[in-house]
């Protein structure tokens, strides 16, 4: 066969993989996958032309190819260098990559403020899992972290300027996605952030999924805004016939209620099947949504934490037993407890609850 | 038979002699130890009155802490309620409106925070959790009750006193606890 590929083979940590070419380092080491994945802060597979910002996902290449086998000089990021055929990578086996990726989280967390206690993205955010997986646990850092002015990006999208790490992801997700981009990076050095053009609110169809693909907590759900914690809630696959997107979400349940729609991420944190802002922000309700089954989610994350999959609920033998009647119910929790209180429905209120909201009417 | 401690006696079965077969001078012994015991420290205290003393690392009823300035210190991060193996905590958040600057510490706050203390076991794993010093577990007992109504701790109950407002209380409720050294 005249058209038969070539395939490149490429040694990653000692394994070697046979990739086509045009393949990224990174791209290679994911089709391995495991610990040697580099971690990606700034790169999307399914955005074009993103990576090579963040410096994550340095690696070493000790031999370029069998056709030059000398080293690469520096540390290069795998998001952006393609394989070439005989190429020897070095990334968790190489003590020089793991000690620049410290440096690199030092420099990230530099400006980017520890409140993931108020966060809405704690618990999903690659910058933490980046942060905790690399580095030290304390700071060098004995200066004033930078702020910025409050911008209102509309009533979907919040933007937390100070959390940004400046990965332009969103900035392509407008250029790919949507018509028009009506936000961009302004300013430069440290100054920069996202911002729109006169405080301009973001409305484009499928300018929604900046959310997802933010790798930290500087553009989150305003809809989902300190409502819940995303551990608490519970992660269904859902679809429904969508005239603009195909449809395909992560549902993000508490009891019956919808706190919150995202795209369906897969193991590296990506988003294909984008979907459009009707389904992320207005479809609220159980009854609009066919919901599949529970989400898989990775063990090690914390929004697997206390939950009970294939859990068998025992048959209740009370009625049976008691004649058809049912127990009484010797406390109804509802009549101490505040929490979760039946006549305020947290997920259908449009913004976060404030003191209003629990006031008593 | 081997032996695995050294806590088993062998019973034993010899005949009693005249002197054992009274049993008075078994009596004698018992009555020695009764009366030693009346020469010794008391084991209970009147308890009302006098109040045991409590290991600084005792854990006991929770207390909801807040700053220098008087604001609350809980975010509602979730992270005890997490952590809790009991499953005792919830909460619900709020975000802060302009003007309660001086209620709460950070742009979140807890609008809602129960302890069902019929739940908890006081095994100190919420403190451990809480990344911004704002719950503990003081040196007191959670106090009794007559209804399971009252096991339901919420935030008024949990707070401690303002320390402006109130700085005695403030000082007796947090207990002789170093403060938890937090990174933000």
């Amino acid at each position: 066969m005249a058209d038969e590929k070539k395939l490149f083979k490429v040694t990653i940590d000692n394994i070697t993989v046979e990739v086509e070419p045009g393949t990224t380092i990174l791209q290679a080491a994911r089709k391995i996958g495991g610990d040697i994945v580099p971690p990606a802060m700034c790169y999307y597979t399914t955005l074009k032309d993103s990576g090579g910002k963040c410096r994550s996902c340095l690696v070493k290449v000790a031999q370029g190819s069998s056709a030059d086998p000398r080293p690469m000089p520096k540390l290069v990021a795998s998001c952006r260098t393609n394989v070439m055929d005989g190429m020897v990578v070095e990334n968790i086996t190489n003590p020089a990559v793991l000690e620049a990726r410290d440096g690199v989280v030092e420099f990230l967390l530099i400006n980017h403020p520890l409140d993931c206690p108020i966060c809405d993205q704690a618990g999903e955010c690659d910058l933490q899992d980046f942060s905790y997986n690399h580095g030290e646990a304390g700071t060098r850092f004995e200066f004033k972290k930078r702020l910025f002015e409050l911008e209102n990006l509309g009533p979907y999208i919040q933007l937390h300027m100070t959390r940004c790490i400046m990965c332009y992801r969103c900035t392509y997700v407008a250029d790919q996605l949507t018509e028009q981009r009506l936000h961009g990076v302004l300013d430069r050095g440290d100054r920069s952030r996202i911002s729109t053009y006169i405080s301009k609110a973001i409305d484009n169809d499928f300018s929604g999924n900046m959310i997802d693909v933010c790798p930290v907590g500087a553009l989150t759900d305003k809809t989902f805004r300190f409502k819940n914690r995303v551990w608490f809630t519970k992660p269904m696959d859902a679809h429904r016939e969508c005239s603009k997107c195909n449809g395909k979400v992560h549902l993000w349940l508490r009891g019956e209620e919808v706190f919150r729609v995202t795209g369906r991420k897969d193991q590296w944190g990506e988003v294909h099947d984008w979907i459009c802002n009707e389904c992320r922000f207005e479809k609220k309700k159980v009854s609009d949504w066919v919901i599949e089954g529970p989400a898989k989610m990775n063990r090690h994350s914390v929004i697997s934490a206390n939950k009970y999959y294939n859990l068998k609920t025992p048959d209740d033998v009370l009625p049976e037993v008691m004649g058809g009647r049912e127990p009484k119910l010797l406390m109804d929790i509802h009549s101490v407890s505040g929490v979760n209180d039946p006549d305020i429905d947290l997920s259908a209120i449009e913004g976060p609850a404030t003191s209003k909201t629990f006031q008593k009417k | 038979m081997v032996q695995l401690t050294q806590k088993a006696k062998l019973v034993d079965r010899r005949q009693m002699s005249w002197l054992e077969r009274i049993y008075l001078w078994n009596i004698l012994k018992g009555m020695m130890i009764t009366l030693s015991h009346l020469f010794k420290r008391k084991a209970t205290i009147n308890f009302p009155e006098q109040k045991r003393y409590f290991a600084p690392v005792f854990r006991g009823l929770h207390v909801l802490n807040r700053d220098e300035e008087g604001r609350e210190r809980c975010t509602a991060c979730g992270l005890c309620a997490v952590a809790c193996p009991a499953e005792a905590i919830t909460m619900e958040a709020a975000e802060r409106l302009p003007g309660e600057e001086k209620l709460y510490r950070e742009e979140k706050y807890a609008a809602r925070y129960e302890i069902n203390m019929l739940r908890c076991i006081f095994c100190g794993l919420c403190e451990d959790a809480c990344p911004k010093d704002a719950i503990y577990l003081s040196q007191t007992f959670a106090p009794s009750n007559y209804s399971r109504k009252g096991f339901i701790y919420k935030k008024e109950d949990l707070l401690i006193p303002n320390p402006l407002t109130d700085p005695e209380d403030y000082k007796k409720a947090l207990g002789d606890r170093p403060a938890k050294k937090i990174n933000n």
